[in-house]
C-alpha cells in the first residue's frame, strides 16, 4: 500500500515536470504492489489519469499553453480509437498484454532519453556535470 | 501524408485513443510528437494541449473498461490522489531541480519496471 502511494506520488511529480508519466508508472505500480491483473491495472490506471491530467491541463492553461479547441477536438476524435483499443486489450491474454506493455514502456524510455539528451540544458553551464 | 488539419487531428486522436485503450495510458507519448511534427506545435503547447485531450481520452477509455468490469475505483483513488499532489509538487520542484536529471532517472525506472513485468 505504501509502495503504490509512493508510485502515485512519483507518477504525479514526473507528469508535472515532464508532461509524461501517469499511466506508464500507474500500470506497473498496480501490478507489482497491489497484484492487480494487467487488465485491471490498465483500466484502473485510466481512471486515475483523469484527475491528474485535469490538474495538469488547468495549470498549463493558465500559462497559455493549451490550444483549447484542438485539445477538445483531439479528445472527441479519440472515442473510436479508445473503444477499439479497449476491446483489443480485452481480447488479448493478460500475459500478451503485459509483454506488449513492457515493450511500450521501453519505447517511451528511449524516446525520453533521446529527447533529453538532444535538448540543451535549461541551466547554462551545468551540462558537463549533469551528464 | 494527410493534407488537411482536421484530418490530421482525427488521425492523432484515433491513434492516441488506440494506445490509451490498449495500454491503459493517457496517450501523451503519441500525441506530443505528432502535434509537433504534423501541426507545427511548440513543445510546451503540445504538452499542454495533450494534457487537455488526455482528460477526455482517459475518461472514454476508463468508461469502456468499466463495461468489462476491470476498473477498481478504490485502487484508482489510492494512486490518483497522491499523483494529483505529485503534480503540484512537480511544478514547485521544476524551479529547483534539473529536469534533465529527473528525465534520465525516470527513464531508468521505466526500464526497471519493464524488466519486472517481463520476468513476472
Amino acid at each position: 500500500m505504501i509502495g503504490v502511494i509512493a508510485i502515485g506520488l512519483a507518477a504525479g511529480v514526473v507528469a508535472g515536470l515532464l508532461g509524461v508519466g501517469g499511466g506508464v508508472l500507474f500500470v506497473p505500480g498496480l501490478v507489482i504492489f497491489l497484484s492487480l491483473t494487467q487488465h485491471q491495472a490498465e483500466a484502473t490506471s485510466l481512471l486515475a489519469i483523469v484527475p491528474v491530467a485535469l490538474v495538469g491541463a488547468l495549470r498549463q492553461d493558465r500559462y497559455g499553453n493549451v490550444r483549447r479547441r484542438e485539445g477538445l477536438l483531439l479528445g472527441l476524435f479519440s472515442i473510436a480509437g479508445a473503444a477499439g483499443g479497449v476491446a483489443l486489450a480485452n481480447a488479448l491474454s493478460g500475459k500478451v498484454l503485459q509483454v506488449g506493455f513492457a515493450l511500450f514502456t521501453l519505447v517511451v524510455a528511449v524516446q525520453l532519453v533521446r529527447k533529453t539528451t538532444s535538448e540543451p540544458s535549461e541551466r547554462a553551464g551545468d551540462t558537463a556535470k549533469e551528464v | 501524408m494527410l493534407a488537411s488539419r482536421p484530418l490530421r487531428l482525427v488521425a492523432i486522436g484515433t491513434a492516441a485513443g488506440l494506445f490509451s485503450g490498449i495500454f491503459g495510458v493517457g496517450g501523451g507519448s503519441v500525441i506530443v510528437p505528432l502535434l509537433v511534427l504534423w501541426l507545427g506545435y511548440g513543445e510546451r503547447e503540445a504538452t499542454g494541449t495533450s494534457l487537455a485531450a488526455i482528460v477526455c481520452i482517459a475518461a472514454f477509455a476508463a468508461a469502456a473498461q468499466a463495461g468489462y468490469g476491470n476498473v477498481r475505483v478504490a485502487d484508482a483513488l489510492l494512486v490518483g490522489i497522491p499523483a494529483v499532489a505529485g503534480v503540484l509538487l512537480g511544478a514547485w520542484l521544476q524551479q529547483r531541480l534539473h529536469t534533465r536529471t529527473i528525465a534520465l532517472l525516470f527513464a531508468a525506472v521505466l526500464v526497471a519496471s519493464a524488466v519486472e513485468l517481463l520476468v513476472r
